[in-house]
């Protein structure tokens, strides 16, 4: 019999739509991280060092990227002969097909996935966190408390309490009410989004949630699991956690990277994150170029001057270009004489000569200022920008751009061009 | 493919100096990145052998850890896989590899137990890439017993350490002189051997009967007249890292455009061992001119026409210049190191200084107590 204490559930399916142009074709947790990763491996490395060896990775925006890069899941360490990671995407059933409406739903459609490791707890998570997380400590407190659901969960500074969804907790850590986003948070205790479900109790409570439209864990199935007098207990997790679901706080991430002692690092033997990454060629940094305060991938030739960046594999940076607190990913090629200042360019994509960005006034997006609200200028994947164009502030730019679309070469804070699909 | 593969990895060498004190010649860190013997592997792997055995002796160690898996080669399949055969005590054995002809015999199994019709032979100790097809496809158009892939060297070249041939205008080798002392020629053998699988066991077989060991000066050198003997000349960049100086070059080439394209952006690549390393670190202080600089590398100093290898630690107001750092090397604050090579796990104190020039490269081996604080 095939029998696993506890096994993963990893949540990938998400657009995460506040990423932008950098998200049109690739689903979040694939989004490129830190000049070499991807942001999935790092639940993917947690739950290899944490010893859960069968993680079942939820997928269905945009999946390519994300299965080509996990594979059978070689680079974690989870190619297994019994359990590993197992890619689940939606699949047709003989009545009631649908696609995963929501992130209970989800989880209950692949409840046989689950039942043939015959696991006593699973863990939920998401693909859109960094950090560094021993999940055995944490089953091991969920143990302890005999608890039913266990939610790991991070002070925040009061005054940002508002933004995220609350737990309210007795003496004994056991959590008592919830807040979703509240105005007047009256705890200061921020729920991760990272959950450990007796899976008998999870079990019944995604049945008995199965009709429920776009069902939830947040909005659903853990105030199923409150009200009925579940045994639910708040996880108290105090090291770098960090969502990374918005341009800002993306960017944010990057650069907190190259600093001299990150909060956050990679240099640590311990814990060590894992990717998937072929072998790459050294990089190259010619007579001419300046790199300070940076960090870059393998297999990178520079030839001009890299400032406060993370730079991926494989870029290319040309002779006089400067390149300032920005953040490139990989097969990027950056031509002679461009100055980018405070930009994100995603994968593939070729930067003429003489480009300039970052320049100007700040203006509000005229694409989407829920998702563009900060001074960044974002370039999608495979994007073109032509030969000595200059690019405001807060701007977004994806697919073959042409000098006729910048009318007088120029394109003003706020603006965007979105082609090839038109997906923004 | 109708060919297996062999690498000969087995030799020491004392023109590695004190380089060689702890791993094979074939296991030394080439260009950042690999090792040497990647280079050969990957130019199997790309003329789609399948099967490869690694007769390893000298410092096996080295090697067996380069080699922990074949996955980095693509041979771990079940049609083919990569052997690692290190000398073994058996009923009727109880020598070491006493020559490179012996340590075929010793593995003589590995070639009876193949289908295959031809056996490719190469050293673990060259940087080149080569489609193996085309020698083999030159060897059965020559219709000949055995084929030599080899270099013309530049005539300013000293070649004393190969062994050197000449050949007819058809190609075939007439004379072939194993490192004399007086060169009779520049163009020299590369120790890339292709030969029937069947030929190559019966003068293997012939020879460990006769109590020889060596494969060139017992079967090549012996055979040259009796058998049909040819050179497939390579004119792409080929380099033999088995002395301290052309390793030391070679590792200096791949600071040329042309060099590192020939290897890293043309068909087909090389494969190396994936370690999972965070990417270079360059800290306020930084400069780093004209070098190559691998993964988990931290640099807060001043770095010049330099190779670092991975996770180099260089610290502040370090000056480098004109050196190797080989993997896994801290460098203390204020050092200054110009023409040397550092080796691997080395921890160089502060404000040390080590001067080496460039027709002497100073070898810096410093086994320091390494303290970390964090």
């Amino acid at each position: 019999m095939i029998k696993k204490e506890m096994i993963a559930m990893l949540l990938a399916g998400g657009q995460g739509s506040r990423l932008g142009v950098l998200t049109s074709k690739v689903a979040k947790p694939a989004v490129a991280f830190g000049g070499k990763y991807r942001i999935i491996d790092f639940p993917l490395s947690n739950c290899i060092n944490a010893g859960i060896d069968t993680v079942g990775v939820l997928t269905q925006y945009q999946p390519l990227r994300l299965n080509t890069h996990i594979g059978i899941g070689i680079p974690w360490d989870l190619d297994r002969n019994i359990g590993g990671v197992t890619i689940l995407p939606p699949y047709e059933k003989s009545t009631n097909s649908e696609w995963y409406t929501g992130t209970a739903n989800a989880i209950y459609q692949n409840i046989d996935y689950i039942d043939s490791f015959n696991p006593d707890y699973v863990l939920i998570l998401s693909g859109d966190h960094i950090y560094k997380m021993d999940y055995e400590v944490m089953l091991e407190y969920h143990k302890s408390n005999n608890a039913d659901l266990t939610i790991a969960a991070m002070p925040v500074p009061i005054e940002e309490a508002s933004r995220f969804g609350v737990v309210i907790t007795d003496e004994t850590n056991r959590i008592t009410e919830f807040e979703e986003k509240p105005a007047h948070p009256r705890s200061n205790l921020a729920s991760m989004g990272i959950y450990i479900f007796t899976w008998s109790v999870l079990r019944d409570a995604l049945k008995a949630n199965k009709d429920q439209p776009s069902c939830d864990f947040g909005k659903h199935v853990i105030p199923y699991c409150h009200e009925r007098g579940n045994r639910i207990f708040a996880y108290e997790y105090n090291g770098y956690w960090k969502d990374v679901g918005t341009l800002g706080s993306y960017w944010e991430a990057n650069m907190e990277l190259i600093d001299i002692i990150p909060v956050f690092n990679l240099y640590e033997e311990f814990w060590k994150i894992y990717t998937k990454s072929d072998a790459l060629p050294p990089q190259y940094v010619s007579a001419e170029s300046k790199i300070e305060r940076s960090i870059l991938g393998e297999g990178c030739e520079i030839y001009g001057e890299v400032f406060n960046s993370v730079i991926g594999a494989n870029v290319v940076i040309e002779e006089g270009a400067v390149v300032r607190d920005s953040i490139i990913m990989q097969g990027t090629v950056v031509g002679k004489g461009s100055q980018l200042y405070k930009t994100i360019i995603a994968e593939n994509c070729r930067i003429g000569e003489g480009v300039v960005t970052g320049v100007g006034e700040y203006a509000e997006s005229k694409l989407d200022p829920k998702v563009y609200a900060f001074d960044l200028v974002t370039i999608g994947e495979n994007s073109v920008i032509p030969d000595h164009v200059t690019i405001g502030k807060n701007v977004a730019i994806s697919g073959e751009t042409e000098s006729a679309d910048y009318p007088g070469g120029n394109l003003a804070s706020g603006e965007y061009i979105v082609k090839a699909g038109g997906e923004k | 493919m109708r060919a297996v593969g062999i690498v000969l990895a087995g030799g020491n060498n004392k023109k590695m100096k004190e380089l060689s004190y702890k791993r094979a010649v074939s296991a030394m860190p080439i260009a950042g990145s690999y090792r040497s013997i990647d280079f050969t592997l990957s130019n199997m792997t790309n003329s789609h052998i399948q099967r490869v055995a690694v007769l390893t002796q000298y410092n096996s160690r080295s090697l067996n850890e380069h080699l922990s898996s074949s996955k980095w080669w693509n041979f771990g399949r079940k049609q083919g896989g990569m052997f690692v055969f290190t000398p073994t005590i058996t009923a009727d054995n109880s020598n070491w590899y006493r020559g490179t002809a012996d340590a075929l015999f010793q593995n003589l199994n590995f070639l009876k137990n193949s289908h295959e019709p031809y056996v490719i032979i190469a050293a673990g100790e060259g940087v080149y890439k080569l489609d193996y097809n085309k020698v083999l496809e030159y060897h059965i158009e020559k219709k000949a017993d055995i084929t030599i892939v080899t270099k013309q060297m530049d005539e300013s070249e000293d070649v004393s350490r190969f062994g050197q041939v000449q050949t007819d205008e058809d190609g075939r080798i007439t004379s072939f002189d194993e490192k004399p002392m007086v060169a009779s020629s520049h163009t020299i053998s590369c120790g890339i051997y292709v030969v029937r699988r069947r030929q190559l066991i019966e003068l293997i077989e012939r020879c460990a009967q006769e109590d020889r060991f060596d494969f060139v000066k017992d079967i090549l050198i012996r055979y040259l007249h009796l058998k049909r003997i040819y050179s497939y000349p390579i004119t792409t960049y080929w380099s033999n890292i088995s002395s301290v100086e052309s390793y030391f070059r070679t590792n200096m080439d791949f600071l040329k455009p042309e060099v590192r394209n020939f290897f890293f952006k043309e068909y087909p690549d090389i494969y190396s061992k994936v370690e999972d390393l965070p990417p270079a670190k360059y800290n306020p202080g930084a400069q780093v001119r004209n070098s190559l600089v691998s993964s988990g590398s931290i640099i807060n100093g001043v770095v010049e026409n330099s190779v670092l290898f991975k996770k180099a630690y260089i610290g502040n107001g370090c000056v480098i210049r004109n050196s190797i750092i080989l993997n896994d090397v801290y460098i203390g604050d204020n050092s200054h190191i110009e023409n040397c090579i550092v080796e691997s796990r080395d921890t160089i104190w502060t404000n040390s200084t080590y001067i080496g020039s460039p027709d002497d490269i100073k070898i810096v081996l410093e086994k320091n107590d390494r303290f970390m604080f964090n």
